[in-house]
């Protein structure tokens, strides 16, 4: 699997044109949206450029704490991003970055431990790039979806707590609606990958001159893991999220008056 | 006394939904009476405690409300909220789940009847039922658990007139049969002459005035 390839500055450059093109169709359309191209084109420049570095560094030196600090990093932004996809949800911050955590330790741990991958600085760093960012946007879509949910089911959920009913049982219904949200979309992706889009993993490995059983295994290896860590962290997000919603005495926290947070 | 209140107090959103309530609530039929927004149904959620109150206590027969586990609270004072809110799947699952969660064994049919509904409801699906049959099957779940008090939170209020009588007469029938004590939340001074026994009239998050029918709606 060792390929590698050069890419010059100037091929990168050239796909510039592709950007002024989606600018021209936002121009062209007035979908308003020429100088949010701009400043993405911007600033996935300078954001790859410095991570490509830090990546060269960490390679460098080989050594497991730094790729630890990297991912530990990755954990903390992941976490900020997907609060801001959650603002229903009160106390996001914790639910979430203790499930990107937890979905980045056990599924590196696991595919470490059954031998897919050496625990080397090669390996973990993408692996596990990609893993804290899918268990990122699946963790942020389930709160955003138990956010809305627990405000939709409001009556609902007092009414069954009237019954006796512990919070845990109140909000199942929903804490199982909003786990399933953030599953879905990897689970509806991968039953249509090889025949709807090609993942990114296995163009970048065929690009670089990889064999395809070898771009396609790895491909596989990835779609398997991410599985695995997306499942985790909605798990983990929802379970400790949903908590925030209550009280000890297993009452229904005012929402209204405790929202602006 | 059923309940004692004294001194409740409650703040929400920066408002004061009760301030310094102070009333007495004995076995039987009680009426809180009074217009939207007088705190009414805040008081009730009280009851069972669904909130707690900021300041002041409240006392269950006798004891301290906040010396009860609310779970074993609930199931023993039952709260039928202004909305139906029943669980997905059919009447009877949701007799079932209630009468489970209090440990008792469901007589889904006799239930249904009390709650003045035909016993071939249990099989029905909640979600095709009318806003009326869905009161009836939510009262009839919170009898499912057998509770010594019902909280009933404006009962009829998404109900026409036909149907509203149906409930009040339910409701005097449930009255006669179990003994047990009916705790009810209406705008309507009407319905509280029709169904109450003692009368707490509220304005504004206060107890205007709380005693017997006779004197308080005179």
């Amino acid at each position: 699997m060792s390929t590698s390839i050069h890419v010059s500055a100037g091929q990168v450059a050239a796909t510039l044109a592709l950007v002024a093109l989606a600018a021209a169709v936002s121009f062209w359309r007035k979908a308003d949206l020429e100088r949010d191209i701009g400043i993405a084109a911007l600033r996935s420049f300078i954001q790859l450029t410095a991570i490509g570095y830090v990546i060269k560094l960490i390679f460098e030196a080989d050594t497991l704490a730094l790729v630890f600090a990297l991912l530990a990093v990755m954990v903390v932004f992941g976490a900020l991003t997907a609060r801001s996809r959650a603002k229903k949800v009160p106390d996001a911050f914790w639910p979430l970055l203790v499930a990107l955590a937890v979905a980045g330790a056990s599924t590196l741990g696991l595919v470490v431990a059954l031998g897919v991958f050496e625990a080397t600085a090669r390996y973990l760093v993408p692996v596990g790039g990609m893993v804290i960012g899918n268990a990122m946007t699946a963790s942020a879509v389930a709160l955003n979806r138990l956010g809305d949910e627990m405000a939709d089911s409001r009556e609902r959920i007092e009414a069954t707590l009237a019954l006796g009913a512990t919070a845990q049982e109140a909000a199942a219904p929903t804490v199982r609606r909003a786990l399933r949200s953030g599953m879905i979309t990897l689970v509806d992706s991968t039953k249509t990958t090889g025949l709807i889009f090609f993942p990114g993993t296995m163009v970048g490995m065929l690009l670089a001159g990889a064999n395809p059983t070898d771009a396609v295994r790895l491909q596989l290896i990835l779609l398997y893991t991410l599985l695995g860590s997306v499942a985790i962290a909605a798990l983990v997000a929802t379970t400790l999220a949903y908590r925030n919603f209550f009280t000890a005495a297993q009452q229904l926290r005012e929402m209204d008056a405790e929202a602006p947070a | 006394m059923l309940f004692e209140l004294r001194d409740v107090s409650l703040v929400r959103g920066g408002r004061r939904v009760l301030d310094s309530v102070g009333a007495d609530i004995p076995e039987g039929a009680t009426a809180v009476v009074g217009p939207s927004g007088a705190g009414k149904s805040t008081l009730l959620r009280l009851l069972n405690r669904l909130a707690d109150p900021d300041s002041g206590s409240i006392s269950y027969r006798g004891r301290p409300l906040d010396s009860y586990d609310p779970l074993a609270l609930r199931r023993r004072v039952a709260l039928v909220p202004q909305l139906p809110a029943l669980l997905e799947g059919t009447v009877g699952s949701n007799l079932a789940y209630a009468a489970q969660l209090a440990g008792k064994r469901s007589d889904a049919g006799r239930c249904l009847r009390l709650a003045g509904l035909d016993p071939g409801f249990a099989g029905r699906d909640v979600a095709k039922l009318s806003v009326g049959e869905r009161q009836r099957a939510m009262l009839g779940r919170a009898l499912a658990q057998e509770p010594e008090v019902l909280l009933l939170d404006e009962p009829t209020s998404a109900l026409d007139h036909e149907a509203r009588d149906a409930i009040e007469a339910t409701l005097a029938d449930l009255r006669r049969e179990l003994e047990i004590s009916i705790v009810l939340v209406s705008h309507d001074p009407e319905q509280a002459r029709r169904l109450g026994e003692w009368v707490v009239r509220m304005e504004d998050g206060r107890v205007a005035e709380c005693g017997p029918l006779a004197e308080v709606l005179a």
